[in-house]
């Protein structure tokens, strides 16, 4: 019933970007990671714009909710732009007593900005067209080489899938305890550090003895249907690369191929 | 002390792909000493309703009055609401968290200004209200089975000393025992105290025998508001939204489409016989000239 909490934040749809298979958003956003890094002159930047503002016009996702993941940056957007253009060395083009910008700095600052915007917006269409579980899977199926050098690939990707899963449930939870503790008379709000830490006893309390029940009735649940492990386990929706995927990878390449062209013509 | 729903409606994540409106213009006037009950369909917005009752949702328009004011006005003191509107959550184990049962519910009254010596003749009186036993008091509350950590969770909002008091399921994963031993301390309570209760409950029978009251949600709505008996005239609407009437209602109408000129507003165990009994009477049944050891 409980809706307010989002996890991830997971935007259902049905676009073309939803429909294509996790690995290949996975790979796809690690290559336009890349790609940000590679370029460096704004031409270059240009490209990417192109591909990123395709890539959103083909999620079909309100661009509000996809710019609402830089506010959670922008402090840090501020900090790296500030310190890139008063202390980078260069021509100076403009001073204040001790404050110096130059050209350099400028640029720099410049081109840090484009790229932690464009990272931090690249991976949020990534979250918001994919869930948690697909994820994993992705990972999963992705580092499955690594079980090679004893790598627990298997259980590392199930602790992650149950984490998520749990982690709208214990807000959830949290939501409820604390009305039920509210309409007894709890304040979690006013009073001092060592008051309002004193206050979350009896949030806490009931939270962590919920949490562990809840893991050991799922532990006990996993064990009554023979669960050991990856061992030999088959999936009920192998992931398959369908048609679009192949075309996904193709543009990839080429977007990428732009990249390192710009770089060594030095464009 | 009413209270007062004016257009109340709730929209939960409003303007996002998981908009849900919990409720839709609910007007509502909940007098004193009232015995209330709701019944509504899993995500009908009962329990939206109810924690509306004591401020701990806002709605998203409309108004609440307690008292004749507007709860959510900007001076209002809404713990001081909250103390005088308890509710009691369905699942006890989201509110216990002491060492000892009895400092559990000395939390509320601690919470309202009053020392652990002023708390706790309170938070015995509520233990034993709620057929607590004594011997109980000092164990840890997560040792209870589950009739007693309800008994505990109610006993926690009942020390409080509240003059409505708003319970959730109290009876939900009960055994029958359990259940009419605690609905009737309930009843009792709601006469000695003098208090309004109001009861969120699955169970017809409960409703019928208890409430003298029923409001019925479906899908954000208040459907009907009437006396239980009249509610359950309309078993077949009921139906419709995944509820029913309590088994004598069926009854009933079936005796009485079979001829047997039986009162329909009968809807506990106990009236439905005495109305039986009168109609079988009244159409000198030969059930009756045996003897009536059949009945």
């Amino acid at each position: 019933m409980f809706k307010d909490i989002t996890l991830g934040q997971y935007y259902p749809g049905d676009s073309v970007l939803h429909r294509l298979d996790p690995r290949t958003k996975l790979i796809g956003t690690l290559a336009f990671i890349i790609s940000v890094f590679i370029f460096h002159t704004f031409p270059g930047y240009a490209v990417a714009t192109v591909f990123l503002a395709a890539v959103i016009w083909l999620s079909r996702i309100p661009p509000r909710l996809i710019f609402k993941g830089l506010k959670a940056i922008m402090l840090l957007l501020i900090i790296t732009v500030m310190f890139n253009i008063f202390l980078t060395p260069g021509e100076i083009v403009w001073s204040w007593r001790f404050l110096k910008v130059s050209r350099e700095g400028l640029s720099l600052s410049g081109r840090m900005a484009i790229r932690l915007t464009y990272l931090v917006t690249g991976s949020s269409i990534m979250t918001l067209t994919t869930t948690p579980n697909q994820l994993t899977n992705a990972m999963e199926s992705l580092l499955r080489p690594l079980n090679r050098i004893n790598v627990p690939v298997h259980e590392i990707a199930m602790m992650m899938s149950i984490a998520l899963r749990f982690i709208p449930i214990l807000m959830e939870e949290t939501d409820k305890i604390m009305k039920a503790q509210t309409a007894r008379g709890a304040d979690f709000e006013s009073g001092g550090i060592i008051k309002k830490v004193r206050n979350m006893i009896p949030l806490l309390v009931p939270l962590f003895i919920s949490a562990f029940r809840r893991a050991n009735d799922l532990a006990m649940a996993m064990e009554a249907r023979c669960y050991h492990g990856g061992g030999g386990r088959t999936q009920m929706k192998p992931l398959r690369y369908a048609m679009i995927d192949y075309a996904a990878f193709v543009i990839l390449t080429v977007y990428l191929a732009i990249g390192a062209v710009f770089r060594i013509v030095g464009i | 002390m009413p209270i007062e729903c004016k257009d109340v409606s709730f929209t939960y994540a409003p303007a996002t792909a998981y908009e849900i409106h919990a409720l839709k213009n609910i007007n509502l006037r909940i007098e004193d000493h009232e015995f209330i009950g709701i019944i509504g369909h899993t995500g009908s917005g009962k329990s939206t309703l109810i924690q509306h009752f004591n401020a701990l949702i806002q709605p998203t328009s409309g108004t609440i009055l307690y008292n004749g004011e507007d709860i959510w006005g900007q001076n209002y003191n809404r713990r001081t609401l909250r103390s005088e509107v308890g509710l009691a959550f369905q699942y006890p184990e989201h509110q216990l968290f002491e060492n000892d049962v009895l400092s559990d519910v000395c939390f509320g009254p601690m919470n309202q200004g009053l020392t652990r010596e002023e708390a706790e003749p309170e938070a015995r009186k509520a233990l034993l209200q709620v057929g607590f036993k004594e011997k109980n008091f000092l164990k840890s509350p997560f040792e209870l089975s589950g009739g007693q950590k309800k008994r505990a969770a109610i006993a926690g909002v009942l020390a409080m000393n509240p003059k409505i008091l708003i319970l959730d399921e109290p009876t939900a994963g009960l055994d029958p025992r359990g259940r009419d031993n605690i609905l009737d301390q309930i009843a009792e309570l709601q006469s000695v105290r003098g208090i309004t209760i109001i009861l969120v409950s699955h169970s017809m029978e409960d409703i019928a025998k208890y409430t003298r009251r029923l409001i019925v949600m479906n899908q954000g709505e208040v459907v009907y508001d009437d006396a239980p008996h009249e509610v359950f005239s309309h078993y077949e609407e009921l139906e419709k939204m995944g509820l029913a009437a309590p088994q004598v209602t069926y009854l009933m109408n079936g005796l009485k489409k079979r001829g047997l000129p039986v009162d329909l507003k009968a809807d506990t165990v106990a009236e439905a016989s005495k109305s039986i009994l009168k109609a079988l009477r009244e159409v000198d049944s030969p059930l009756l000239k045996e003897g009536g050891s059949h009945v």
